[in-house]
């Protein structure tokens, strides 16, 4: 029996693309949200943090809302050949919305317990906010960025809600490891789905263990 | 060589509003916590920005609220050593101090100064550790390091020995005040300990819910804080309300007594306090009856506390604090207080 792996590596693409996204939106959004006046703050997390616990067809059905062939901006957005509706990159688009809020909730609990006192005696030293950033706020905070990280991309490699309203399974195309297992299951192909089954297994046991080690590790150094 | 500051700014509960002028040397800010102590040295850093008013580092504006100059922290020049020495966990000694060295561009002379104050802060052979693994001590000396090689105009110290235990404080004491005298520069340093006040500083500013009280010569304050504050501040046990009846002397209705004193007495006086440690049998003047009450024991002190004979039930008994080997062994029947140790008190 031969096996068509195109939703192994479609799934693979669309989870670190869409994990790339969400780390630096994420990352943006949480440093900056921290700054705004109480008032916009409140209303602005309430509405990054909705597709958390938004069913994830609900977040579908507003990327449909937005991004549809009917709606003004997908309308818009065909002129440049720019379609969400039917392509992989619609499904880059569903797992990174789904994904964000937990890189962006995670980020904003690792910004929010570093010790500020950290970086004024770095603005005090004379060095720029740019590198107080990347190299005493980032390095302080990894384990929380980490954790987000894998976070955010084990949940875009798991989507499955938003992608089969936005871009459907379309084999080839647009299929992705659980629209597919969902596919087979559907037309009683047991044995497919199961190979899928254990394909996201064993990419969601390898994420979490190089995620333990790399803990294992950090601890290690910090203790010799 | 001079630092101005003259700020307000609202805080929740107070508004700091307080004029300065520090010269060359140490000048400590000394007021119990929350007073605004460590906002008032933000403010300098640019790290908080007050409301308004002026702060001109050596004849250079640092924040200037009429014609809206406000340098950012990084402009300013000003060393900050903060409570918890904030060393970067994630660097080595090597590399937090190479930090105070962001705006020296060539690599040698970089490698020269870093090894430079490694030598001189006795840090050589730990440059390669974390901060998490070095002492507090060592952390202390890494972080003052660090600001030291950044060349700053100001040392500003916030709390400097508050994260040592005791026996390691007394001696980084030593050390910093001896460093400090070299550096040169004014330094400001936050405090709420009269001690390491009077240990280090050659002047020390006096601070209460946002506003500044005195700003006198170490010694001077000790000797006339001016206040009931800053009489509090520097360790005074012994204060009464009191009424001026002549050039030199007081009524002081709570320990029903008249008290004559050497400095000459102002209107507006409110109180009069007197340190424990100012009491004498012996002393002739200014000798009332007194009655024992009470005796506390300190490793090497004792506390011996007493009543006047005329003094009113709901008032505090009076603190007389001596060496052990000078305690009499009958407590006596009446205490004297040299005119030149009775503190007068304004509002």
């Amino acid at each position: 029996m031969s096996i068509d792996l195109f939703p192994l590596w479609n799934s693979l693409r669309i989870a670190a693309i869409s994990c790339v996204l969400v780390f630096f939106t994420g990352i943006f959004f949480a440093y900056y949200a921290a700054r705004l006046p109480r008032a916009v703050k409140g209303v602005l997390d309430v509405i990054l943090t909705l597709p958390m616990v938004l069913p994830p067809t609900v977040c579908g059905y507003f990327l449909l809302l937005i991004f549809g062939m009917k709606r003004p901006l997908g309308v818009f957005l065909l002129q440049f050949g720019v379609k969400f509706v039917m392509t992989w990159y619609g499904g880059v688009l569903a797992a990174a919305v789904v994904a964000f809020p937990l890189m962006y909730r995670t980020a904003r609990g690792a910004f929010e317990s570093f010790d500020q006192t950290l970086a004024y005696s770095g603005q005090t030293l004379g060095l720029s906010n740019t590198y107080i950033f990347w190299r005493i706020r980032m390095p302080a905070c990894r384990q929380g960025i980490l954790a987000g990280t894998v976070l955010a991309f084990a949940r875009a490699l798991g989507e499955y809600g938003a992608t089969s309203m936005l871009i459907g399974y379309t084999p080839g195309r647009t299929a992705t490891i659980s629209t597919t297992v969902y596919q087979l299951w559907r037309t009683n192909d047991e044995k497919g789905a199961m190979f899928w089954v254990l394909v996201n297994l064993a990419i969601s046991t390898v994420v979490l263990l190089s995620v333990n080690m790399l803990e294992a590790r950090q601890k290690k150094a910090v203790k010799a | 060589m001079s630092l101005q500051v003259d700020i307000r700014k609202r805080l929740g509960s107070f508004t700091l509003d307080l004029a300065f002028t520090a010269e060359n040397g140490v000048t400590s800010l000394l007021g119990a916590s929350g007073c605004g102590k460590s906002m008032t040295l933000k403010c300098i850093a640019g790290i908080e920005k007050p409301d308004e008013g002026r702060i001109v580092l050596d004849g250079r504006v640092l924040f200037d609220a009429e014609a809206g100059i406000n340098l950012p922290p990084q402009k300013r020049r000003v060393g900050y050593l903060f409570q918890n020495y904030a060393l970067f966990p994630n660097m080595t000694v090597a590399q937090n101090i190479l930090c105070g060295l962001n705006r020296e561009k060539d690599r040698a002379e970089k490698q020269r100064r870093l090894r430079e104050m490694l030598c001189m802060m006795q840090l050589e052979g730990l440059e390669d550790r974390k901060p998490a693994q070095l002492s507090g001590g060592q952390q202390q000396r890494a972080a003052l390091a660090r600001i030291l090689v950044s060349d700053p105009q100001l040392l500003l110290l916030d709390e400097p020995f508050s994260a040592l235990d005791g026996h390691l404080r007394d001696s980084l004491k030593i050390e910093m005040r001896d460093l400090l005298a070299r550096f040169g520069r004014e330094v400001l340093m936050v405090t709420h300990d009269r001690n390491e006040a009077y240990n280090m500083s050659q002047a020390i500013a006096v601070m209460d819910n946002g506003r500044l009280l005195a700003l006198k010569s170490t010694k001077a304050l000790f000797a006339d804080p001016g206040s009931v504050q800053a009489a509090i501040l520097t360790g005074c046990k012994n204060i009464a309300a009191a009424r001026r009846i002549d050039e030199h002397s007081v009524e002081v209705p709570a320990w029903g007594l008249r008290l004559e004193t050497k400095q000459r007495v102002g209107e507006g006086l409110c109180a009069v306090g007197v340190r424990a440690h100012y009491f004498h049998p012996a002393a002739q003047q200014n000798r009332f009856p007194v009655r024992f009450v009470e005796e506390m024991e300190e490793p090497f002190e004792t506390i011996l506390q007493f009543r006047y004979a005329g003094q009113t039930p709901d008032s505090p008994p009076v603190w007389w604090r001596l060496p052990k080997d000078k305690k009499p062994a009958q407590f006596p029947e009446a205490l004297g207080v040299a005119p030149a140790n009775i503190l007068l008190l304004y509002e």
